[in-house]
């Protein structure tokens, strides 16, 4: 990606209702949202954009099978061949060891899992994300178009579209991503 | 559109709009710390003070300054962990538990809840590597090596998967904690006035801007993370359980233990939720996001989880009773009769009989009454593990081995450091950091905020003639 400043149109909406019936309406218009940012989460909104279910999931059960596996082999290895140690004559490895195992499945998972998240939304200490107007945290709805992805439609033509969805507030920002 | 039954309760009352809800929640997070805020910090920090002394001592002097003989090998210290790690299943149970229930009532509460999960585990923990002696050698309870040959951890034990489960709970939790409060980071963030403010939130919250993509994986990890910590909570007090259900002691050798501890630790963590609920609520004026509607339900689970205990100990003194065997039947006469007569029945009284109050509506809705039997009830799941503990192990197979336990200044010295770090632990982030998930709130402001008036009449539209407190 190429650096520099960015221009972007914002459209500011004061209510998730609103938002929700103008992506479609604005994405109707061939203009390419760059992203809506909200205060909490617009349920619905994902399809409208566009966006595909998050695969997280999918990673939580693969970090999970890898710490299923990691426990099992963990304990099979200490328990069973490096030194099997005779407790009240019970198996070295048996079905007691599903405690230790699950505790390791759910470690794993959740870890992985949030890991995971952390890279795919570049969240972290010190991660600059572009924060385009901060009313978004507080009761702002905030939809941001990208000038440069938009070239076939005029600039005015946006800021109409997202003035005729409902948006309080249209203007531009310019900035660096 | 407003698709919330018109039969449910308000969960938000004195019609607050979005931004209310920000600034409602920010503003204890933004002032200065009031005075009140600084003397509960200063008594928290005199415990903590105190209590270091003691704790101390009992790492470097040794467990011999408690109060433990040959017989009770476990008195306070065990009674202590497994009391605040009973505590510590309320927060991922509200969180995670009522949110695959889709129970709406736990968002106001379920960030407090959470921290107080956090700060309890972190007290238990004290005890766990206080009992252990030698706090230096804690770490040979993890599977590691020893330098003086290849032997490992014994995994057949639960006492080692005690170990895995409250760290990997604790970890667990800290995490889907502070998951949840990314977003209200960034909220403070973005309101912060002061650079330092702003640089810290900033660094706290991750950079989080709220784009939709970032929402979406939020939500789905959000789930995901309540589904792994469902049985996660419940597999924790399974296995505190069988610490001494594993054993063959009479009156600990059972199998109801796991769902007995767990229903009892939902009933413990829930009660000690509701007390500092109850005080949160009134220091930093949040009634309206914490209603009476929230403190009804919370009552409820009390009162069903109260009646569950109640139903183990009886059926527990009914299976010695039906065993026949003689050391089982004398354990559970000698609990109720004994020498610990009176452990036993503040027990049964706090536990089994004060929530049962709560089958009056009214009473579920006073405060009062409410806090007094939050705070009743902890005490009553303290003499629980004490009379599990102490009078199971204080008359063994050997009556010339009898004894009796009795607590020396270090055994409450220690007791009262685990008050002092969650207390000062609590009032920290009471602070600093927003108390009420601002997202979540946020998200059903339409669904369930009352209008400003006559919001009762609405709220309450089956029983109008009982709602007016």
């Amino acid at each position: 990606m190429e650096h520099g400043p960015k221009k972007y149109i914002i459209g500011v909406y004061a209510d998730d209702d609103v938002v929700l019936q103008a992506v479609p309406q604005v994405r109707a218009q061939g203009i390419r949202i760059y992203e809506v940012y909200s205060p909490f989460p617009i349920h619905g909104i994902d399809p409208a954009l566009g966006y595909k279910r998050s695969r997280l999931p999918i990673a939580a059960f693969m970090f999970g099978a890898t710490g299923l596996t990691c426990a099992i082999t963990l304990i099979s290895l200490t328990m069973g061949s490096d030194w099997p140690l005779n407790v009240g004559g019970k198996p070295h490895v048996s079905v007691s060891m599903v405690p230790v195992v699950f505790e390791g499945t759910v470690l794993f998972a959740a870890l992985g899992m949030v890991g995971s998240f952390f890279l795919a939304s570049n969240l972290g200490p010190g991660s600059k994300k572009v924060i385009f107007d901060p009313r978004a945290s507080d009761d702002k709805f905030i939809i941001a178009i990208e000038v440069d992805s938009n070239k076939k439609t005029p600039e005015e033509d946006i800021k109409q579209a997202l003035r005729n969805t409902g948006a309080i507030e249209v203007y531009e920002k310019e900035v660096e991503v | 559109m407003n698709v919330t039954a018109s039969i449910r309760p308000h969960l938000v009352n004195g019609g607050k709009t979005v931004s209310d809800v920000t600034n409602d929640i920010s503003r204890q997070v933004e002032s200065a710390p009031t005075r009140l805020w600084w003397m509960a910090f200063g008594a928290s920090l005199v415990l903590l003070g105190w209590g270091s002394y003691c704790l101390l001592t009992t790492w470097f002097v040794g467990i011999g300054v408690w109060g433990l003989n040959k017989t009770v090998g476990w008195a306070w210290d065990i009674t202590n962990f497994v009391w605040w790690v009973g505590i510590g299943h309320a927060g991922t149970l509200i969180s995670a538990v009522l949110l695959l229930f889709r129970q709406k009532w736990r968002m106001a509460i379920n960030r407090s809840a959470e921290a107080m999960t956090i700060f309890a585990v972190l007290c238990a923990a004290t005890f766990i590597l206080a009992h252990m002696g030698r706090t230096w050698l804690a770490h040979w309870a993890l599977p590691l090596g020893n330098t003086y040959g290849s032997l490992w951890v014994n995994f057949n034990s639960p006492l080692v998967w005690d170990v895995f489960a409250i760290s990997t709970y604790l970890t667990v939790s800290l995490v889907f904690w502070y998951i949840g409060l990314i977003p209200d980071l960034a909220t403070i963030r973005d309101r912060a006035q002061k650079p330092l403010s702003r640089f810290i939130y900033g660094l706290l919250a991750f950079g989080w801007n709220g784009g939709a993509k970032d929402w979406s994986r939020y939500e789905s990890v959000s789930l995901i993370l309540a589904g792994l910590s469902t049985p996660l909570v419940l597999s924790v007090h399974t296995i505190v359980s069988m610490d001494f259900a594993t054993s063959l002691e009479p009156g600990w050798h059972t199998t109801i233990f796991p769902p007995y501890f767990v229903a009892g630790a939902i009933f413990s963590g829930f009660a000690m939720v509701q007390t500092l609920l109850l005080i949160t609520r009134r220091v930093f004026k949040l009634e309206d996001y914490i209603t009476v509607e929230h403190i009804d339900s919370m009552n409820k689970v009390i009162m069903v989880t109260g009646s569950v205990v109640g139903i183990a100990y009886i059926t527990e003194f009914f299976i010695a009773w039906y065993s026949g065997v003689t050391y089982e039947q004398y354990a559970f006469t000698n609990r109720m009769f004994g020498p610990y007569w009176w452990a036993y029945w503040s027990m049964m009284s706090c536990n089994v009989i004060s929530p049962q109050l709560f089958w009056s509506r009214k009473l579920r809705r006073n405060i009062a009454t409410s806090f007094i039997i939050s705070i009743v009830v902890n005490i009553g799941m303290w003499f629980e593990r004490f009379v599990i503990i102490v009078s199971s192990l204080h008359r063994d197979y050997l009556p010339s081995s009898w004894a009796m336990f009795e607590p020396t200044m270090y055994d409450v010295g220690d007791y009262i450091f685990s008050f002092g770090l969650f207390f000062t632990l609590f009032f920290l982030f009471a602070k600093f950091l927003p108390v009420v998930n601002m997202a979540e709130i946020k998200g059903i402001i339409k669904g369930s905020s009352a209008p400003k008036e006559g919001q009762l009449k609405e709220a309450q539209p089956v029983q109008p003639a009982t709602a007016s407190n």
